[in-house]
């Protein structure tokens, strides 16, 4: 069994499958319009499953599922507001809703495609970039499982030394950062995040309690710029770009031995 | 994530040893925190300056900035982080934290009026006793307030924290909330009273303080609370009274925290006092305010009692994938600031019962506890043991399985590149302009997605067509030799009821063609052999069966020099002669052609 390609194509997307459906609360930072593209047209979305909804709402507010949960008073409208995704991460909470539907299988998912921060652009940042995300989802998944795993997919990339940092995402418990040893410039450099989603994400679309999710995250760009020594993104991406450096460009060999 | 300033020497000093900046990464790699940066006080006044060029004196202080998680309040000040790195590190036991023995008669009250509802219903306070400061200590009180005020408190909107010289105020206190007009006082570092309507306007030049005026700004009433003889301590969310500043010299600090959300209120208090309990003459002992609402209802805070979590030993072992021994668990949580006694109830399955003290807010779950416990661990000691075992890489196959949309699309990809065009990637955001008016289109406001907050004119809208970030590309490549051919595959998108965010993306395939003539019939050309890989036949007008073309009048193109491709019936796409005026609207001092079409409907 391989992972299988999520259906990406939808830029596009609620607050609640972006934020709450992820149990990322209202006033998290990254629900500011510093932050995120919100948008004037369509302005809000027009249906949600209101029976999840209202267990989000529940879990939001009161917790459940053997936890405390936040205690605020959780908007509709705040959900309802539509946005430019600003992770990939919305679309797997869409997948892992629509599999908790049927009798558990497990998955392994994998997405490659654009995401969009309304942040300040400099020659490391965009208003938009692609994120790589691959999540596993089966009963009894570990932490060292996701070790495992990180290992086998970085090192297909040339990425043997890892280390891993813990650190904060409101969707996982526990999350790492995974840092990559580079060999040319003698330092640990940061090459993605990576974490098991949490219970009050999983449980309230109705997958089995035994059920974990592994997932990990990592931008195109940035390992692509390491790899190639470029240093300004736009160099990389966009309208920006020299013509004639790109049909110099030799071959991409990676993988091959 | 917040980052926090702290003098190196000082933590050092708080943790009771000191660490080569290579030890001290790797403690704080390990504890799930960041050294950000190495400076001083004066380097960072010479980066304002621009004057990095000069050099620094050796003696200058040097600063670490420290990069902490975004629910971890507690490490929002040296005290708090020196605090959790000693448990960490087993310098220290874990602190209790207590309330002080006050007599009902004795304790300070707050009585809130019924009108705050209607602008920020809750307050709540605790008093620090005996408290010492010095210069470091009182800057340290200060820029706490400032990381709570900035992170939890989102810019003052839930929670406003007020911090006062408990000595020049007198109780009872109370909590108001009353028209402008009727509200005076002296303001923290000014001289002369003013109104609170008064206030507001002489605040909107106030660089710092503006940014908060909007949160009461045109509510009839104003939050303010006043001691018993009338002195206003604060009009909270703005700005403290002067009469109640605390000094150097403070001895005994009141702590008022008014709020939109009572949650977080009572996390922000807990913080302050946790933290900064240690320097009172009773350590980690604080003094409760009871708060009493017009309803009669009353409340005792600060909150700091323990929130106990029941956890079992092989829920932590299986989720983290080691197995663990009860007596190691509990020195691992240990060192994470949290109690865990094995409880007796259950004979069959260990468990513990984990006291997660008021400081560890971000505690909502056992898995939070597992998290702990796989931190006290060590993620890279549990990376030895995965790596070791290779699990992991057995569950991670190596076939894919792609979403057809995408691998059609590679297949395209290939095609066109085989007939000699360079691949681009351009932005999915435009502005408006290059969507429309560049392109002499109207925009009748049915098709475009709308950005509500774009930071540029750059991100006003979502692509509609491939055709602007194309012709941009030619713009900045006006001296590649020419002929330049470049295609794009990618997504636009769309507004469209039928979906339930109201759009859809749209695979579409744009490529050009710019050289010394316009090159239409190479574009054509395009059009037929992707036709043909696609095994669609050429058929006259009206056949339904395969395609065909017919002119076609879009603006963009040339007029005569144009043509919409018919597929199955259907309009896929258009192609021509880029109208001169588009050009000349893109800078672009060539001739080109171009064809854009859907290619969903190929699948």
């Amino acid at each position: 069994m391989g992972f299988e390609e999520m259906q990406t194509n939808n830029f596009v997307e609620s607050s609640f499958w972006n934020f709450d459906a992820l149990f990322q609360p209202q006033q998290h930072p990254a629900r500011d319009s510093h932050d995120t593209f919100f948008l004037e047209t369509p302005s809000t979305t027009n249906k949600l499953p209101e029976d999840y909804v209202q267990r989000v709402k529940q879990v939001h507010e009161a917790g459940g599922y053997g936890s405390r949960g936040y205690a605020y008073d959780w908007k509709r409208e705040e959900a309802d507001k539509n946005l430019l995704r600003t992770h990939t991460t919305a679309v797997s909470s869409r997948m892992l809703y629509q599999l908790a539907q049927k009798p558990f299988t497990p998955k392994k998912y994998f997405s490659i495609d654009r995401v969009f921060r309304n942040e300040a652009v400099d020659r490391t940042h965009l208003a938009e970039f692609h994120q790589i995300e691959g999540l596993v989802c089966d009963r009894g998944l570990t932490l060292c499982d996701l070790i495992g795993v990180l290992h086998d997919f970085f090192s297909r990339m040339g990425m043997t030394k890892l280390k891993f940092k813990p650190a904060y995402n409101p969707y996982t418990e526990p999350s790492m950062e995974i840092f990559s040893y580079h060999e040319g410039f003698k330092k640990w450099v940061e090459v993605g995040n990576s974490g098991m989603f949490r219970p009050e994400m999983l449980q309230p679309m109705g997958l089995p309690e035994d059920v974990q999710v592994i997932a990990w995250g990592l931008s195109l760009e940035r390992p692509t710029m390491i790899l190639y020594g470029i240093d300004n993104i736009r160099d990389l991406f966009g309208h920006k770009v020299d013509l004639g450096l790109m049909k110099k460009n030799p071959i991409c060999r990676l993988g091959i031995e | 994530m917040p980052t926090i300033s702290v003098g190196r020497d000082r933590l050092y000093a708080a943790l009771g040893k000191s660490y080569s900046q290579e030890e001290f990464e790797d403690l704080c790699f390990s504890f799930g925190i960041e050294l950000d940066d190495v400076t001083t006080e004066k380097a960072i006044v010479r980066k304002e300056k621009h004057l990095e060029d000069e050099v620094g004196d050796d003696d200058e202080e040097v600063i670490y900035k420290i990069e902490v998680p975004a629910n971890r309040y507690d490490l929002l000040c040296l005290e708090g982080l020196a605090q959790a790195l000693r448990v960490f590190c087993g310098f220290q036991e874990i602190p209790t934290y207590t309330l002080a023995d006050v007599t009902k008669d004795a304790i300070l009250k707050m009585h809130v009026k019924k009108e705050t509802s209607q602008i920020r219903p809750y307050v709540v306070c605790a008093v620090l006793r005996g408290i010492t400061f010095d210069k470091a200590r009182y800057n340290s009180f200060i820029d706490l307030q400032d990381k709570l005020h900035q992170n939890i408190c989102r810019r003052r909107t839930l929670v406003a924290i007020g911090t006062h010289d408990l000595d020049k105020l007198e109780g009872p206190f109370t909590y108001e909330a009353l028209p402008p007009s009727s509200i005076s006082f002296i303001p923290l570092k000014q001289e002369r009273c003013f109104r609170a309507d008064e206030l507001m306007e002489f605040y909107k030049s106030d660089l710092k303080l503006k940014k908060f005026l909007h949160i009461i700004e045109g509510s009839p009433v104003f939050p303010v609370l006043y001691d018993h003889k009338r002195t206003v301590l604060s009009l909270p969310p703005i700005i403290n009274g002067a009469h109640s500043a605390i000094t150097l010299e403070t001895k005994n600090v009141f702590i008022e925290c008014t709020a939109t959300d009572l949650t977080k209120a009572k996390i922000v208090l807990n913080t302050m006092v946790t933290t900064f309990s240690e320097y009172c003459e009773n350590k980690f002992v604080v003094e409760p305010v009871e708060v009493i609402y017009s309803d009669g209802e009353s409340h005792i805070y600060p909150d700091l009692s323990v929130y106990n979590m029941e956890v079992s030993l092989p829920y932590l072992s299986g989720l983290i994938g080691v197995s663990l021994k009860a007596e190691e668990v509990t020195k691992l949580l240990n060192k994470m600031q949290l109690h865990a006694n094995q409880s007796a109830s259950d004979s069959k399955q260990c468990s513990f019962v984990v006291s997660v003290p008021p400081s560890r807010s971000d505690i909502l779950h056992p898995c939070d506890v597992m998290e702990d416990v796989a931190i006290a661990y060590g993620f890279n000691a549990i990376k030895d043991k995965a790596v070791i075992d290779n699990k992991g890489s057995k569950r991670l196959a190596s076939s894919l399985t792609l979403l057809s949309l995408n691998e059609f699309s590679d297949l395209i990809r290939k095609e066109v590149a085989l007939v000699g065009f360079t691949e681009v990637l351009t932005f999915i955001l435009c502005s408006k302009k290059e969507n429309f008016a560049l392109l002499n289109r109207k925009d009748d406001k049915s098709k475009a997605i709308i950005i509500g907050n774009p930071r540029s004119s750059d991100f006003e809208a979502v692509r509609t067509s491939l055709m602007p970030g194309i012709l941009k590309t030619v713009a900045h490549n006006k001296d590649h030799p020419k002929p330049i051919k470049i295609f794009e595959v990618g997504d636009i998108a769309i507004l469209d009821d039928q979906k339930d965010v109201g759009a859809k993306n749209c695979r579409h395939l744009a490529a050009l063609y710019c050289g010394a003539n316009a090159g239409f019939e190479i574009i054509h050309g395009l059009v037929d052999r992707v036709m043909e890989k696609n095994g669609v036949s050429f058929v006259s007008p009206g056949d339904i069966s395969g395609y065909y073309i017919e002119q076609s009048d879009e603006p963009e193109f040339l007029a005569g020099r144009q043509a919409r491709i018919i597929y199955k019936g259907n309009q896929i796409g258009t192609f021509g002669i880029v109208h001169p005026e588009v050009l000349n609207n893109f800078d672009i001092p060539d001739p080109c052609s171009l064809v854009e079409l859907n290619i969903e409907s190929f699948l």
